[in-house]
């Protein structure tokens, strides 16, 4: 299977990882000269994301493709398996995408206080740079991994990095002052990680079950994802009905927390409320959706049985999501908690998609990954330019920045209005879809996720309202509106949501057959409709049929 | 000639990009820029009314397939146009009254710093409102629903520096975005049942489905209806849409986007034709609301509130003739069209009268302005006498169908139909009657020291002059030869109603009920001074003040509890979720403070746990083997 | 002469060095008593390697001594250096873990 070629997936990882290691050892006095290189790096993961993008063949029959595979320790079968399918590419697309404005947008976050003595052996900036690449190297290769033990390897790794991004860097807009920020990020800081060790460290448990269980049957021990998931459809591989529902609910528990699914979220608010906006983006844009996605590659492929008997119950939680995460947003006083609880509500969305096991389902929930990293991107990115500029994170102290910022605040509104979905940006076809996949199979559930839509539109707008309109205050008088590096972050940003809200076939041509290949391990077919409607004459859209055909041609 | 139909939509839509991120340097052109592409998409309209007129009617039906726009599985939506001749009415109309009302806007918001972004949203409307009229399916059409709404949304809020105003964006929105809950839930079940959402096969297939699931789809549609056009009871929002720039209430909150809701049960015929218990609701719906309305717009003072409720009531007739099923779709849009003329005729009338009395909007503080606004007084009493019905004027052609078809409902329901619509004539012709008599004529309640009321400039007056010759004229063109129904005829199909009471009952009963209302109005206003200050009035007054306290219901039932729900979520959320997370670290903690008494230091303390333990596993060691 | 009878000296040993580390403070007379045991252990060991005949007990015996001289090097280091800071050398007094 191992592809002689240049390893393109290793590479797309390796850049960033030496380019966090670079980045770390410019010197002190080079703050300038690490930030470009740092972004330098990003540009070229996404180059090569790029390309991984291009080279990928939506059409072709095998499950996983550009695949690498080395033996890494042999005792326990452990191998260095990396291949992507569609949901996979989209998803590094994702990552390499937003990490260069996540790193333009914290250009300054990093640099030492004004009137600071200057330590030649304190490198905050070169740290914080790095930091991001390291956490994108190994986002992309959790991605890229088709090894159970490998991606449980970077998906624990990814922690320690962002423990230090989240405990290390503050936005300095704290109500209270340096020192009790100082307190507030550490306690957000240690419980994300304890949130997430728990997690993974259940996880551990089961992925040294899912060992035994193949060392037991198969002869050898194995964490090959394929390789389980071609033994089990043939038949060597048979798990018990008690096992496969505990190792599934191990799997499951991780990626819960990580996503985060209610009642495992509350890390979230604290963590995305204390961390820098760019920092904030990258938890909730990037490294949670390793949680998602792994939910779709390794839970629902590794045990579909043990899937379909827990699909009610984490229905059931992913509807409280999206309506608890929509009331608690709408209920809160500072500006990045308020996005940190959308965000809940957008993951039970996400979570919903996957578990209604449709096409639609799914097909949405992956497209909600993408949509809902770039809106929520472009949303939080603004809001910290916001922040920045007023040193203040609570709603109440903004009011009529409108006036006097009509950039900052126009960017703000268009932010918000994907984030609350709106027709003509991206958020919400992949919205519409899980909305639409999950009726289809559960009515009821349907309709009262469909509320959310009117709870986003909520706390959106009693935002923009709070914060953008009404009279002009007076500690928001002196504010200037959007200087250029800003616009540069999020210019692009908007331009793509509205690309992907007009035109996404794109994303859904890459996605559509990873989405059918998921659905077909779980087997789980679409259910049909209830009337078979034949072309209209007259009416139908001309070439209709014809390009049915052509679709099948194809095939 | 179909390719031109991306064209509609493109031009606006160009000009809103244009001027919304065009900046500063657009400052000065921007007001002409956003004119002109509104004029030439109506130029494009009328070019393919024109083809259109043409061609015999089968063949009338244009449709034009951009791309696949969301192919998932067997979901495919596209984006694709669809012009027939329901579409074509409707894009006149827009262009027509739209283009006109940019031109207004010229002068009205000359003096406004930030006039090229009004100009910008206009646009933006213009091309969301376009797209939702050609839409060749639900999912499309929704897009342009709800691009209307983000375009009502920031022109409402358009000074928003105005609490009030951003209040009443946000309202708007919000009671708009429950109406399309509705939508996007209809074209779900439409998804599930028919394998499809595009207009062509779910309405040809009606007949293969129960009528459970029809009904189902209707009445999310009409709730998505209620929403959008503001109906019983999703109405609150448009009293307080006033708030926004007077031409916007003339084009979105009059003219046109508040009768998308009748366009959509129209253009869903098919399915409420096949659910009866669907239409039962749709025209109970339309009758409430156009008594309700009507109740509503004869308790304001404030001109532009007046005139909403009057909207919200003839609206309620639209819904209320789409309800009746075949015999009414044609009455429906027509209405709707000559609706569309003399209500933005008033409105801008409105707009001109505010103009010139320093945006003053209470209409006891008005009064005697014909002599000094002669052009504004003849447009807008041309308006007042088409909406009241006026023999021989717009009015009186399509509102005087509606309520020869609700008598042809037959039945009781008939009866109580056309009585509702009998009645809701009268209050028409009295509310109607009062703002004109408050407005024009009687004393002078103003201070000619502080206000100079004064005609409008020749760009705003024209578009009042073109809009009265069409409230004057567009009936009695229609109805030659019944040419409007012989048009929309192939799209919403057409019955003749069979009335108990014949047409020309029904005509001389309108005429008694107008008379009525005009006479009673000019005794309470006419005849009598208008007081400055607004008399107590008696309850229903006073409850019709307060839109007949529905504002209140919703502040206590939805607002408030609400927040008590969110207040209580957020303690929860901290005390019990988090409270359950933190308390399993703080007994953990707990637990480690007291082993922690164990390491005092002292190494002879250790000494005895060591030979302790020593002695517990030889003493385990031997009793296992005991075992 | 019965083997049993050294084991159970060893047993003795064993109890007397175990007692004297719980009991007594002075360091010096604790590494005694700890010596005490090692050697205890020791004469146990090569008791049964003559009972069972083979050499494996006396080998774990030098083992022990090799050990037990180590200990010793280090231990006294430690003693002298805590008695040079603190002019004591009871052990209840270094409970700090630090000199």
């Amino acid at each position: 299977m191992a592809d002689l070629s240049f390893p393109l997936l290793t590479a797309t990882a390796a850049v960033p990882a030496v380019g966090a290691i670079a980045t770390a050892a410019v010197p002190a006095a080079k703050r300038t000269a690490a930030k470009w290189l740092a972004l330098l790096c990003s540009l070229a993961t996404l180059g090569l994301a790029l390309v991984i993008a291009f080279r990928f063949r939506p059409g072709a029959k095998e499950p996983f493709q550009l695949t690498e595979s080395h033996a890494w320790i042999r005792d326990f079968g452990v191998r260095y398996d990396l291949g992507v399918d569609g949901i996979a590419v989209a998803l590094i697309a994702l990552t390499a995408l937003l990490i260069p404005f996540v790193i333009l947008a914290g250009w300054h976050d990093a640099d030492p206080l004004e009137g600071a003595t200057p330590n030649h052996r304190w490198r905050p900036t070169q740290g914080f740079f790095a930091l991001i690449l390291a956490v994108e190297a190994m986002v992309v290769i959790s991605f890229e991994a088709t090894d159970v033990f490998l991606f449980y390897i970077f998906f624990e790794a990814m922690l320690i990095p962002m423990y230090f991004l989240i405990g290390g860097f503050g936005d300095r807009a704290g109500p209270h002052g340096e020192e009790q920020a100082a307190t507030q990020r550490s306690y957000a800081a240690v419980k994300f990680l304890l949130y997430n060790l728990v997690g993974g460290l259940i996880m551990l448990a089961a992925v040294i079950g899912l060992y035994a269980v193949t060392a037991h049957q198969l002869g050898a021990g194995t964490f090959s994802l394929q390789q389980i998931v071609e033994a089990r459809a043939s038949g060597q591989l048979t798990l018990g009905t008690g096992t496969e529902r505990l190792l599934f609910l191990g799997f499951f528990f991780a990626f819960a927390v990580k996503a985060p699914l209610w009642p495992l979220h509350t890390w979230l608010p604290n963590a995305m409320g204390e961390a820098t906006s760019p920092v904030a983006v990258l938890i909730t844009a990037v490294v949670d959706k390793v949680g998602t996605f792994a939910m779709l590659r390794f839970c629902l492929q590794l045990f579909p049985a043990a899937s379909s008997w827990a699909t009610p119950v984490i229905l059931v939680l992913a509807l409280i999501s999206i309506v608890y995460g929509a009331l608690l947003a709408v209920g809160q006083r500072d500006i990045k908690r308020l996005i940190a609880y959308a965000s809940i509500s957008h993951f039970g969305f996400i979570i919903l998609g996957i578990f209604a096991m449709t096409s639609q389902g799914q097909g949405g929930a992956t497209l909600y990954m993408v949509n809902h990293g770039i809106s929520t991107a472009a949303l939080m990115l603004v809001a910290g330019f916001l922040i920045s500029r007023r040193g203040s994170r609570l709603i109440a102290d903004y009011g009529g920045v409108q006036k006097v910022a009509p950039v900052l605040a126009g960017t703000f509104l268009v932010g918000g209005l994907a984030t609350l979905s709106l027709p003509g940006l991206a958020p919400f076809i992949s919205e519409f879809l899980v909305l639409v996949g999950t009726f289809s199979r559960y009515p009821a559930i349907g309709v009262i996720a469909t509320f959310g839509i009117v709870l986003a539109a909520l706390y959106v707008l009693v935002l923009y309202q709070r914060t953008m309109t009404g009279p002009v205050k007076a500690e928001v008088g002196g504010m200037h509106d959007l200087k250029v590096r800003e616009l540069v972050v999020v210019a692009p940003l908007i331009a793509l949501l509205l690309f992907l809200g007009v035109y996404p076939k794109p994303l859904t041509d890459i996605v559509n057959p990873a989405v059918g290949h998921t659905l077909s391990v779980v087997d789980k077919k679409d259910p049909k409709p209830t009337v078979q409607v034949n072309a209209v004459p007259g009416h139908g859209r001309p070439g209709q049929a014809v390009r049915d055909q052509d679709v099948e041609a194809a095939k | 000639m179909e390719n031109l139909i991306a064209l509609l939509v493109a031009a606006p839509l160009v000009g809103a990009a244009l001027l919304l991120c065009g900046g500063r340097r657009l400052d000065r052109a921007g007001h002409w820029i956003g004119s002109l592409f509104a004029v030439a998409s109506f130029a494009v309209a009328v070019v393919l009314f024109a083809d259109m007129l043409g061609k015999s009617a089968e063949h009338r039906a244009l449709h034009q397939h951009l791309f696949s726009w969301i192919p998932v599985g067997g979901f495919r939506a596209d984006l694709a146009f669809q012009l027939d001749q329901l579409s074509m009415t409707f894009v006149l109309l827009i262009t027509g009254v739209g283009s006109l009302i940019h031109i207004y806007s010229i002068g009205y918001m000359e003096h406004d710093e930030r006039r090229r972004r009004f100009f910008g949203y206009l646009n933006l409307f213009l091309a969301a409102m376009l797209l939702l009229v050609l839409a060749d399916n639900y999912l499309l059409l929704y897009v342009g629903w709800e691009g209307v709404g983000l375009a009502s949304y920031l022109l409402i809020g358009f000074w928003q520096h105005k609490p009030s105003a951003a209040t009443a964006a946000k309202k708007a929105f919000l009671v708009n975005r429950v109406g399309d809950m509705g939508l996007s839930i209809a074209i779900m079940l439409m998804f599930t049942t028919f394998g499809t959402f595009a207009f062509g096969p779910v309405l040809a297939s009606t007949g293969a489905t129960g009528e459970g699931r029809l009904t189902a789809i209707g009445l999310l549609l009409l709730l998505a209806a209620c929403g959008k056009s503001a109906q019983v009871p999703l109405q609150s929002w448009l009293g307080d849409a006033m708030e926004g720039p007077t031409p916007v209430s003339a084009l979105i909150h009059a003219a046109t986007m508040v009768t998308a809701g009748v366009y959509l049960i129209t253009r869903s015929g098919a399915i409420f034709n096949a659910a009866p218990d669907a239409q039962t609701a749709v025209v109970a719906v339309g009758a409430v609301t156009l008594l309700f309305g009507a109740i509503v717009g004869c308790a304001k003072d404030d001109i532009k509130k007046a005139l909403a409720g009057s909207t919200m009531s003839q609206i309620g007739y639209m819904v209320l003739a789409a309800g009746l099923g075949p015999i009414g779709y044609a009455f429906a849009i027509m209405h709707l069209v000559t609706h569309g003329f003399f209500k933005a005729g008033l409105f801008l009338g409105a707009g001109s009268v505010m103009h010139g009395m320093n945006d003053e909007v209470d209409m006891r503080r008005y009064g005697g302005l014909r002599t000094h606004m002669p052009i504004t007084f003849v447009t807008f009493g041309l308006g007042y006498l088409a909406i009241i019905g006026f023999p021989g004027l717009s009015g009186f052609f399509s509102k005087d169908k509606i309520i020869e078809a609700a008598f042809a409902r037959g039945g009781t329901e008939g009866w109580v139909l056309g009585g509702a619509a009998l009645l809701g004539a009268a209050i028409t012709a009295f509310y109607m009657t009062r703002v004109m008599l408050m407005t024009f004529f009687g004393e002078r309640r103003w201070d000619p020291e502080e206000v100079h009321p004064h005609e409008s400039p020749k760009v705003m007056t024209i578009p009042m002059i073109v809009l009265a010759v069409g409230s004057v004229f567009a009936g009695g063109l229609f109805s030659i030869n019944e040419a409007f129904v012989t048009w929309l005829e192939p799209v919403t199909s057409f019955a003749h109603g069979h009335s108990p009471v014949s047409a020309g009952a029904v005509t001389a009963a309108t005429m008694v009920v107008l008379l009525i209302g005009v006479g009673i109005a000019w005794r309470m206003y006419g005849r009598k001074e208008v007081p400055a200050v607004a008399p107590r009035g008696s309850l229903l007054t006073r409850a019709a003040r307060r839109d007949l306290l529905q504002d209140d219901f919703n502040h206590v039932v939805l607002v408030r509890g609400g927040e008590h729900l969110t207040r209580t979520l957020v303690y929860l959320d901290h005390s019990l979720v988090d409270g359950a997370v933190n308390g399993t670290a703080a007994s953990m903690g707990g637990l480690s403070g007291r082993l922690r008494q164990l390491q005092t230091g002292f190494v002879r303390s250790y000494a005895v746990q060591m030979l302790g333990g020593a002695a517990v596993l030889v003493a385990a060691t031997l009793l296992m083997r005991g075992v | 002469m019965n083997p049993v009878y050294y084991l159970y000296l060893a047993a003795l040993l064993f109890t007397i060095g175990a007692a004297g580390v719980l009991i007594r403070r002075n360091a010096i007379v604790v590494f005694m008593c700890i010596e005490l045991m090692l050697n205890a252990c020791n004469l146990a060991f090569v008791t049964f390697s003559r009972m069972h005949g083979n050499l494996d007990g006396q080998i774990i015996a030098f083992f022990t001594m090799v050990v037990a001289a180590a200990e010793v090097v280090v231990g006294l280091a430690i003693i002298v250096s805590i008695f040079r800071t603190r002019h004591t050398a009871s052990v209840d007094d270094a409970s700090l873990m630090k000199l």
